[in-house]
């Protein structure tokens, strides 16, 4: 490239930007100072963190002997909740999907979810806002969120489900509460959570009436009074401090651990606080683990991983790292329509184009999932999208396998942190994995 | 993350009881606290200090204080229970016996110091390390229990609470503090050490920081509302009573309960059922941000 | 007239003796002896029955409570009658924090002093106190009535909704966007039909409270609110 020059031809200084002060951030700073408001948007973390990209699995060879594809069992099926319930969840296929609301999603967009989840032999789970008809009756196994809202809580509904999941925090929001803007409170949504319609629900963070592990066990307890010791009963959290809060689930009598790192999305919250509370789902996994194998506990207590996955290799690798199963929220959303180019000319319309539109918050989506605008919501068939999501499911279990048996497994739960390595030092550090080609683990092993 | 318990009686009568009361007080707040156990318990008064000293094993503390009693030629009276050996020095011997001690027998802990306080405490359940102690057959005018779930620091002894605050002074907690490692390193530019990464050792370290500068434990508690930061119940012991404070949000459970011939605090009301003539006492809960002390007469 | 002594038999076998009544059983009357402060007491009842425990209760003594009438002789710990539905709980002693919370539906009466966050989301649920309630009460109540007799600690009704609240005493301080309302003649009628629901028609004059509603200034979000949250 020319040098800059000025009008005369001498050489000067080319115009420099700011790695400090880029684009990005001076567009924001005059958004926030136009507005007064800080940026809401769904979603999970979109700033580079340390992902399951960053690792490879070994495979088979001389030392190692690998199954036949196709002819050769290799199992994925597992069974969630067996420390304490008289019920357990048995599912197929170790994906699993992650609590997202009607309200934050259109009833067709739920109703595809049970669709989809019910043909893969898998689990659908409610978010905050409570169970519809809908839901229940398109999920042959669904999860029932407690959360601290409580907004639609019921016993009816408590009973209906296969298994109550307490929520404590998000891996987008660790220590915040939800969220929905006045746009989605329809009069439906509005009638399910007792609120006004139209007005901007903010839900607390804590719970009402518990604070801390030692009180959660006494929840924990009135939850199974109340449903007869039947239902498996998971404790979901943010990831932040992995160790302490997976160690303090299982004390306080989780029969699960749902572990969400940074990149798992949520309907709508700050951006300042989905990209800087929290940390990486990769990051996450392993200190859970820890605390599950200090107490004795790992693979009786189970650790479902969510944040990030989004396909079959990320499946094996958080099983591989120690997690007994996934759950899937945004991939789904996906995988259902979400952010599809055909709606590109309105998503242009909207000031933003097809993979990057997270304004979930604001009810326009035009794939008809993130709304409650009836003409929107038509656009999806909860028919069509659950097939696509059934399929994707199947993808993502097929690869898994396919990982699974290339490393001589018969089943997913025989995947190892050994079976791994990683590509960077960040990923190997994280994941406690030696860097690929060395035996190195950085902060543990020599060399 | 804990079940707190507290018995302070007005009727001496009731005093050969204490020990017995309060192991099946804490006994109760197991689920609370499963990890480990700890209880102080203003017993007998005493010639000079009492010391209560922790080893890995009775037979460890014997040889320290066997050779501490040659050092200092002369011997001390001694109880030994299990871990513990509470030793009565001369007053103003203390200070030497304790240099004595943290420069000769790295393994021995001093858990407490004073007048009339015992602390005790180890990992394991509630019932075990009552029993250990022999909680039960201790008698005494007042004393609090704690029974842990760990949080965020470790599953050790040192973690256990009560943590002493000073002569004749401990402190239990209930809760979770979110500013406790810029107190602690403030209290350590004051001269304080600490032992562990526990949040309640700081607030204990912050009363007696408070106190060492001149407040009363009144006015400690009241600034600690201020000072620290987080969710905590708080139960302290002194030398004639013991006081209780709770954050101004109370999110951790507190319940009381007050007759002619007592007070005592649970964290719940299933530690106060065995208490005698619990039927009929005054049980109320202690309000946010409010300093509450009995006062031995 | 069953009885049920909680220091002979687990809690669990009264909680699912209680949750397999039919709505048409003959046992009514149900007494619950020794409760001495267990938790989740007659918690996810749904039968129209009557529970009568002799005692102090732990926490979420009726729980989640449908058509039953739960009657407590003694103190009530942390959320009792929390998300109830239906039906009636009667504490005669004082209850701890959070009475109340998230429920629905139903009537809970506390003879005594009712703790810190009574009524905290309540979504529908009268509740009547005869004493005192603590500070945060009706933290982000949406739907449903407080009444109570006496006073009320800091923060009242803080980021409420369109909950209902009626104090006769004192008033610690308002939460944020929670503001006293003129009471009308159609507010007494509402708190006169409360208080009689209660059973205590003609005790205390419905002049005699205040009323406390939302402002509706936190209903949308503007930044000159700020402070607020």
């Amino acid at each position: 490239m020319a040098d800059h020059k000025d009008p005369r031809g001498t050489p000067r200084t080319k115009p420099r930007f700011s790695a400090t002060y880029t684009p990005d951030v001076m567009s924001e700073i005059r958004r926030a100072a136009a507005t007064g408001i800080y940026d809401i948007r769904g979603a999970g973390a979109k700033r580079p963190v340390p992902h399951f990209d960053d690792l490879l699995f070994l495979g088979a060879s001389i030392s190692r002997y690998p199954l036949e594809g196709y002819r050769e069992k290799c199992g994925t099926e597992v069974i969630l909740g067996s420390r304490f319930a008289k019920k357990p969840i048995k599912l197929k296929t170790p994906v699993t999907i992650a609590g997202m609301s009607f309200g934050s999603l259109s009833a067709n967009a739920k109703e595809a979810l049970g669709r989809g989840a019910t043909i893969a032999g898998t689990s659908t789970t409610t978010g905050d806002g409570g169970m519809t008809p809908e839901e229940r009756g398109h999920s042959k196994t669904l999860v029932y969120q407690y959360l601290p809202s409580r907004y639609g809580m019921n016993p009816d509904d408590l009973r209906k489900a296969d298994a109550i999941e307490v929520v404590i925090g998000q891996g987008a929001k660790p220590g915040g509460g939800g969220m929905l803007l006045g746009q989605k409170i329809t009069e439906r949504v509005a009638g399910m959570r007792c609120l006004p319609p139209g007005v901007d629900q903010r839900s607390a963070c804590r719970h009402p009436d518990w604070t801390g592990p030692d009180d959660l066990e006494i929840k924990i307890g009135e939850l199974r009074e109340v449903t007869d010791w039947e239902k498996p009963i998971y404790v979901k959290v943010g990831a932040s401090r992995p160790y302490y809060d997976t160690a303090l689930a299982v004390k306080s009598g989780a029969d699960v651990v749902v572990l969400d790192g940074m990149q798992g999305g949520t309907a709508a919250t700050q951006d300042v606080f989905i990209e800087h509370v929290g940390i990486p789902t990769l990051a996450a996994i392993r200190p859970a683990v820890q605390a599950l194998q200090d107490l004795g506990m790992h693979r009786k207590v189970q650790l479902i991983i969510s944040g990030g996955i989004r396909s079959g290799a990320d499946v094996a690798k958080a099983l591989a790292l120690g997690a007994d199963a996934v759950a899937i929220g945004t991939a789904a959303l996906i995988a259902l329509g979400d952010n599809d180019p055909r709606w590109e000319a309105e998503y242009q319309a909207l000031g933003t184009t097809a993979g990057a539109y997270d304004d979930w918050h604001e009810g326009k989506d035009p794939a008809g999932i993130t709304t409650q605008d009836p003409e929107l919501m038509k656009r999806l068939d909860p028919e069509l999208a659950g097939r696509r999501l059934a399929n994707f499911l199947a993808v993502m279990t097929l690869e898994a396998q396919t990982i699974a048996r290339a490393a001589g497994k018969s089943h997913l739960h025989n995947l190892e942190p050994e079976d791994l390595v990683a590509l960077t030092i960040e990923a190997a550090a994280m994941a406690q994995v030696p860097l690929a080609g060395t035996n190195w683990v950085p902060g543990k092993t020599g060399l | 993350m804990c079940g707190i318990v507290g018995l302070f009686l007005k009727n001496p009568n009731l005093e050969p009881q204490l020990g017995k009361l309060l192991s099946d007080m804490l006994e109760t707040m197991t689920d609370r606290g499963p990890d480990s156990a700890g209880i102080a318990v203003y017993g007998s008064d005493t010639e000079g200090v009492k010391l209560t000293l922790r080893g890995p094993d009775q037979a460890a503390l014997a040889e320290t204080i066997s050779q501490l009693e040659s050092v200092f030629d002369r011997s001390f009276a001694k109880t030994a229970r299990d871990t513990h050996t509470v030793l009565s020095v001369p007053a103003e011997r203390e200070t030497k016996i304790r240099a004595w001690l943290k420069e000769n027998a790295p393994g021995i802990d001093v858990v407490s110091a004073g007048k009339r306080m015992e602390i005790y405490k180890e990992v394991g359940l509630p019932a075990s390390v009552a029993e250990r102690f022999d909680l039960a057959s201790m008698s005494g005018s007042h004393g609090i229990g704690h029974t842990r779930m760990a949080t965020e620091s470790a599953v050790v002894t040192n973690g256990a609470h009560p943590f002493s605050t000073g002569l004749d002074e401990c402190l239990v907690h209930n809760g979770s503090l979110s500013n406790h490692n810029g107190m602690r390193r403030k209290l350590q530019r004051e001269g304080l050490t600490f032992k562990t990464q526990n949040d309640t050792e700081v607030a204990a370290g912050y009363l007696s920081w408070r106190m060492r500068e001149g407040a009363s434990l009144k006015e400690a508690l009241e600034s600690s509302l201020t000072d620290l930061d987080g969710f905590f119940t708080f139960v302290v012991g002194t030398e004639n009573g013991f006081a209780v404070v709770r954050d101004p949000i109370a999110c951790k459970p507190a319940v009381m309960a007050e007759t002619d011939d007592y007070v005592a605090f649970g964290s719940e009301y299933r530690a106060l059922v065995g208490l005698p003539g619990i039927e009929n006492a005054r049980v109320f809960e202690p309000e946010p941000a409010k300093v509450y002390a009995w006062e031995r007469h | 007239m069953p009885t049920f002594d909680l220091n002979n038999s687990p809690l669990r076998d009264l909680n699912q003796a209680l949750h397999a009544l039919r709505s048409d059983t003959n046992e009514t009357h149900w007494t619950v002896n020794h409760p001495e402060g267990r938790h989740a007491i007659a918690a996810g009842l749904d039968a129209p029955i009557t529970v009568e425990i002799e005692g102090i209760v732990g926490y979420y003594c009726a729980g989640m409570n449908k058509q039953a009438s739960v009657l407590i002789n003694g103190n009530a710990g942390v959320g009792v009658a929390e998300n109830m539905i239906s039906g009636f709980v009667h504490v005669r002693g004082d209850a701890s924090q959070s009475a109340g919370a998230t429920a629905h539906g139903g009537l809970l009466l506390i003879d005594g002093n009712a703790g810190a966050r009574c009524g905290i989301s309540m979504k529908g649920i009268d509740i009547v106190v005869k004493k005192s309630i603590g500070h945060m009460s009706a933290f982000m109540a949406q739907a449903g009535s407080l009444v109570v007799l006496g006073d009320a600690g800091e923060a009242l009704g803080d980021s409420l909704y369109e909950a209902k609240l009626f104090v006769r005493g004192s008033v610690a301080s308002l939460g944020a966007d929670c503001i006293e309302k003129p009471m009308e003649d159609e507010h007494r009628e509402l708190l006169y039909a409360k208080l009689k629901n209660a059973g205590l028609a003609g005790e205390v004059d419905p002049s005699d409270f205040k009323r406390y509603g939302s402002a509706r200034t936190l209903y949308h979000f503007h930044v000159d609110n700020a402070g607020a949250y």
